[in-house]
């Protein structure tokens, strides 16, 4: 069963071949006997999964099940759940039991879907590697000696050694695609104000966005009918109608124009890497599509833009952590003072602190206009790039990460070399449109992600083209071999 | 040398609306500790704001009852500091581009001119908590009902040059923001506060002097205190050879005095930034049509209607708008007894000192405009007189009725009766000959002596114009 | 810009962070590169643009000013570090 999709799941479910509650048993099964090598969960609810399965389970006999009513998922431990721990991968959060749900997880409740558990993720989001975090590092299942990417590594590793049916991620600056590409599997980060934001903790509140981690794309746009929508509690999320996201997937891409940037092409692209996204590039001219190069001349300056914007406002987003409502406080605090700054130097780890700090200088007096204001410029610049290309294509393509996963522990210890394994997916984020990726092939073994680009809203037709790619491809369906 | 004093005040007035700013917590005053305080005013991980339309409402009133630049664009940024009563570490503010700009008011100083004080800005930022610091065992108990309540900060320029002067102003934006109904403008709750920046300089230079901030003052009282011991022990510190530093300032009012506030002292880097959950506020000419229709006539054009129509001196005027209310009261009696002058002596003079020797506000007032317009009519039909009719408020004051139960029940009717009158004279008269006399040969001040005794004896319900007149005919005078 | 040891303090200080002493010239020689990759930035000319604070071209929505929110001070206070009498505590303030 682990090896189906959620919409083969469904279907089992539906016609009875087996059980939420024996799918769900499955899937708990395996995270006892995979997980403590992969280490892709903090928190594993077995006893509140099954509590949700048999529900479902009548909600299916009753005949009100819609599709994802049954099918197991694990949550990014970024969502706040109710009565459960919400840690965000960090000490600061170690002990905090959410007293509320986000609307992604009522949403989920809402549809009848079970939550296995809460996965692993880099400290508050901050990272690429999932090294940052508190519960320590989440191994790549293809590779267990390799990363699985961040932030939403625990995610992509669940999903990709078949420890969940789908889960969900975040992506601030590549943290859904990036480690979908490390994992072999699909994401799909949304338009900005797509998914409510709310219950889900900030790290850069202008470039969070909630998407999917998955097998498929059809299972992405289950997932995303599910999730999407407007939630009057997030001032940032758009009251828009949301479109059918199964309705198009087969539609055919004769004559889409797919957009490549010669600076996503350039220096610093491993070699082999890129001929697995040419290859993947010739399936689509095969399938109909036009391609045409672009250019995106401010892409260099997405990652120094984005170190500026996602850190000043993530050192204002994290001033919340105080030690005097919730979360970590240190033992007897001699003063105010001492209770701010140990609280936060015990529960913070060092790349958290980092973000913080150089968020804290580049807003403060007499920095202001040469760090913030100037990167609030740039993003603009970097904006308007992708408006005027996109006058000219329907998507835009590109490798989502410049390298496949690297090793646990190489860039660790250099800020600067790990910043720069996002630079093909942070300027999505700055920009505010649609991302995914989609699994392409693999280079030195290891699963290579292509990744989409589409405009505002626009997350049909990309779900439609990744679709398209996945009914002739079946890089999605690969799992590595060590978990099956 | 000679001194000016140069201040401007920024008044924190909390906004009356039924939830806060960001969030659908109660407002409400007084409930018991954190009881008010939801997951959003908690800072709680992963909680938004989203703001309250009533609240953009009552800038958008204000901005136009001061004839103010409204911002069509106006964005809310945050302002980051470490403090227990403020949860999220940083305070919901405006600070570019605040949604009210510059306004003015007017304000009426001690010798009866006006004067203009500039508005520099009003701008929209949730309150924080409160801390309590009696009660704990070397700690201090944070409450945050309090947070996340909506306030408008109203900014003014430096245009006040003394402490009377930034008392009027102070008053009259209080009275203001009464009338347009966004504020309860309850003092001792906290509702209305204010900041005052002081400074002083030699009188005739140009540039200001150094300022201190002087925070948090809660009344009109000390306001003036606190502003007048600044700018004396700002002179002091000058003359004495030394230099005014510029700082914050908390005045003590139990001491009256101010002294620097040691743990702001820290130079504070607020590092403002649009805030990234809220997106920009704009305010169409539509809506601000709507709520120009709503606007309340606003005391200045309410006090010249008074004065035109009513033919009311421009100090009764003033005192009476000066409050909605007592506009409001003096306009139901006035109507009904149809005398101006007469309602306003009554509600400016015996009605105002009972209130505040009762320390009641006008809506708590035993008698009502009804009430007293009906005593009044009786005064003027000259069923009692004006005597009487002070016994008679009392009376109304005390709950024993309105005045024709009052007049009924102590038979304080004036006699009119010319008959009844003439035998109290005729006694009168008999009982008096030497003063008779006197009067006949023209001592004519003793004409009181004889109305005095027919009012003592008639226990004052005798008219006093109708007594004169009775024993100058008796008399042949 | 490169940052030294005081920098960092002051920033640390700032964002009330417990550094420890021995770790400070780390992240002065971290945050320093990092503020050299975010200089790049001063590579392109933006006085003519206007700063983009927010990805949509949106305007704040308006809530109605209604309470719709109950009392739940004994869920929200189970997760605190330390309450008393239903307020939250901490050392005491001086003002």
């Amino acid at each position: 069963m682990y090896q189906m999709t959620i919409a083969e799941l469904a279907a089992g479910l539906k016609s009875g071949q087996f059980s939420s509650e024996e799918l769900t048993q499955s899937y708990l099964q395996r995270i006892k006997q995979y997980d403590p090598e992969l280490n892709s969960y903090i928190t594993v609810l077995e006893e509140q999964a099954l509590a949700q399965a048999k529900a479902a389970d009548q909600r299916l006999a009753s005949g009100t099940a819609g599709p994802l009513t049954g099918i197991p998922l694990a949550q990014k431990d970024i969502f706040c759940t109710n009565g459960v721990k919400t840690s965000c991968g960090s000490k600061m959060l170690d002990n905090f039991i959410s007293p509320y749900d986000a609307t992604v997880i009522e949403k989920f409740n809402a549809a009848g879907a079970v939550m296995l558990g809460k996965t692993n993720m880099d400290e508050f989001a901050m990272g690429s590697s999932n090294e940052t975090s508190f519960y320590g590092a989440v191994k790549n299942p293809w590779n267990t000696k390799a990363v699985p990417g961040g932030s939403s590594g625990g995610s992509a590793a669940a999903v990709a050694a078949r420890l969940a049916a789908a889960a969900t991620g975040t992506d601030t600056g590549g943290s859904i695609r990036q480690p979908a590409a490390l994992c072999g599997i699909t994401g799909i980060k949304p338009t900005y104000g797509r998914v409510s934001r709310y219950g889900m903790i900030a790290f850069a509140s202008s470039l969070d966005q909630a998407g999917t981690m998955t097998q498929t794309a059809e299972d992405s746009a289950l997932m995303l009918q599910v999730m999407a929508g407007f939630d009057e509690r997030d001032s940032t999320c758009l009251d828009k109608a949301v479109p059918d996201y199964t309705a198009n997937l087969n539609d055919d891409i004769k004559g889409l124009k797919i957009g490549l940037p010669k600076e996503y092409f350039a220096e610093g692209l491993d070699s082999d890497l890129a001929k697995v996204v040419e290859a993947a590039i010739d399936e689509y001219k095969k399938l109909g599509a036009e391609v045409v190069e672009i250019s995106l001349p401010n892409s260099a300056l997405s990652v120094p833009a984005y170190y500026v914007v996602a850190p000043a406002e993530c050192s204002s987003n994290l001033s919340r952590f105080d030690g005097v409502r919730f979360g970590h406080r240190c033992d007897d605090p001699q003063d105010l003072e001492d209770l701010y700054k140990r609280s936060r130097g015990e529960g913070f780890g060092s790349e958290v602190k980092r973000r913080i700090m150089i968020g804290t200088y580049a807003l403060s007096a007499g920095y202001y206009d040469a760090y913030y204001l100037k990167a609030q410029k740039v993003r603009q610049l970097i904006s308007d790039d992708f408006k005027q290309a996109f006058k000219d294509v329907d998507v835009i393509m590109a490798p989502t990460t410049p390298t496949v996963a690297f090793n646990i522990g190489e860039k660790a210890d250099d800020p600067i070399t790990m910043y720069l394994s996002d630079i093909n997916t942070i300027a999505v984020n700055l920009a505010g449109l649609p991302g995914m990726s989609i699994p392409a092939g693999f280079s030195k073994e290891m699963p290579v992600g292509l990744q989409i680009i589409g405009n505002y809203f626009d997350e049909a037709r990309l779900l439609n083209v990744a679709h398209q790619y996945q009914t002739v491809t079946d890089w999605h369906r690969r799992m590595p071999e060590q978990f099956a | 040398m000679e001194w000016e004093t140069v201040i401007g005040l920024e008044i924190h007035t909390q906004l009356a609306t039924n939830s806060k700013i960001f969030s659908g917590a109660s407002t409400a005053y007084g409930a018991e500790a954190n009881t008010q305080a939801c997951a959003v005013d908690l800072g709680l991980p992963g909680v938004l704001p989203v703001l309250n339309r009533e609240v953009v409402n009552m800038a958008i009133k204000f901005g136009l009852a001061i004839d103010a630049e409204l911002t069509p664009v106006s964005v809310f940024a945050r302002k980051n500091y470490f403090y227990p009563d403020l949860p999220k570490g940083y305070q919901i503010s405006q600070y570019e581009l605040p949604i009210v700009g510059l306004g003015k008011l007017e304000i009426e100083l001690e010798n009866g001119e006006t004067k203009i004080i500039g508005v520099t800005r009003a701008h929209l930022e949730e309150d924080a908590g409160k801390s309590v610091h009696e009660g704990f065992t070397n700690m201090t108990g944070i409450d945050l009902n309090r947070a996340g309540t909506p306030l408008l900060e109203i900014v003014s320029e430096p245009d006040l040059r003394s402490a009377k002067e930034a008392v009027a102003y102070m008053k009259k934006m209080h009275s203001l923001v009464r009338y347009l109904e966004i504020s309860d403008g309850n003092m001792q709750e906290g509702s209305f506060r204010c900041d005052a920046n002081v400074s002083v300089r030699p009188k005739g230079q140009k540039e200001f002097g150094t300022r201190a901030e002087l925070k948090n003052i809660n009344s009109f009282r000390f306001v003036e205190r606190a502003i007048n011991f600044e700018v004396e022990r700002q002179i002091d510190v000058i003359e004495g050879g030394g230099k005014v530093v510029q700082e914050t300032r908390l005045y003590d009012a139990n001491k009256d005095e101010t002294r620097s506030m040691r743990s702001k002292e820290e130079a504070m880097d607020y590092r403002y930034f649009p805030d990234p959950d809220l997106l920009p506020v704009v305010i169409t000419e539509k809506q601000i049509d709507d709520i120009r229709k709503t606007l309340p006539e606003l005391p200045g054009a309410k006090r010249d209607r008074f004065m035109n129509d009513f033919k009311l001196s421009r100090e009764d005027a003033s005192l009476i708008t000066s409050s909605r209310e007592m506009a409001d009261y003096f306009e139901v009696v006035n109507a009904k007894c149809q005398d101006a002058k007469l309602a306003a002596n009554w509600v400016t003079g015996t009605l105002t000192g009972a209130l505040n020797k009762d320390g009641k506000d006008l809506s708590d007032s035993p008698v009502s405009a009804d009430m007293l317009a009906g005593m009044l009519l009786r005064l003027k039909d000259n069923t009692i007189s004006g005597k009487i009719a002070k016994e008679i408020f009392e009376a109304m004051w005390q709950g024993e009725g309105d005045a024709d139960t009052i007049i009924d029940k102590k038979g304080l009717k004036q006699i009119t009766d010319t008959g009844a009158i003439e035998s109290v004279l005729d006694e009168i008269i008999a009982a008096n000959p030497k003063q008779v006399e006197e009067l006949k040969s023209g001592k004519d001040k003793l004409m009181g002596f004889f109305v005095g005794q027919v009012m003592k004896q008639t226990g004052g319900k005798a008219n006093p114009g109708q007594v004169n007149q009775l024993l100058r005919k008796k008399l042949d005078l | 810009m490169s940052l030294d040891s005081d920098d960092v303090k002051r920033i640390a200080h700032l964002a009330r962070l417990a550094i420890d002493e021995q770790d400070i010239s780390t992240y002065a020689t971290n945050l320093s590169n990092i503020l050299g990759l975010v200089e790049q930035m001063s590579a392109v000319d933006t006085d003519q643009v206007s700063p983009m604070a927010h990805p949509l071209d949106e305007v704040q929505r308006l809530r109605t000013d209604a309470v719709t929110e109950q009392n739940q001070r004994e869920h929200y206070q189970s997760i605190a570090p330390q309450v008393e009498e239903g307020h939250y505590l901490v050392p005491r303030v001086i003002e």
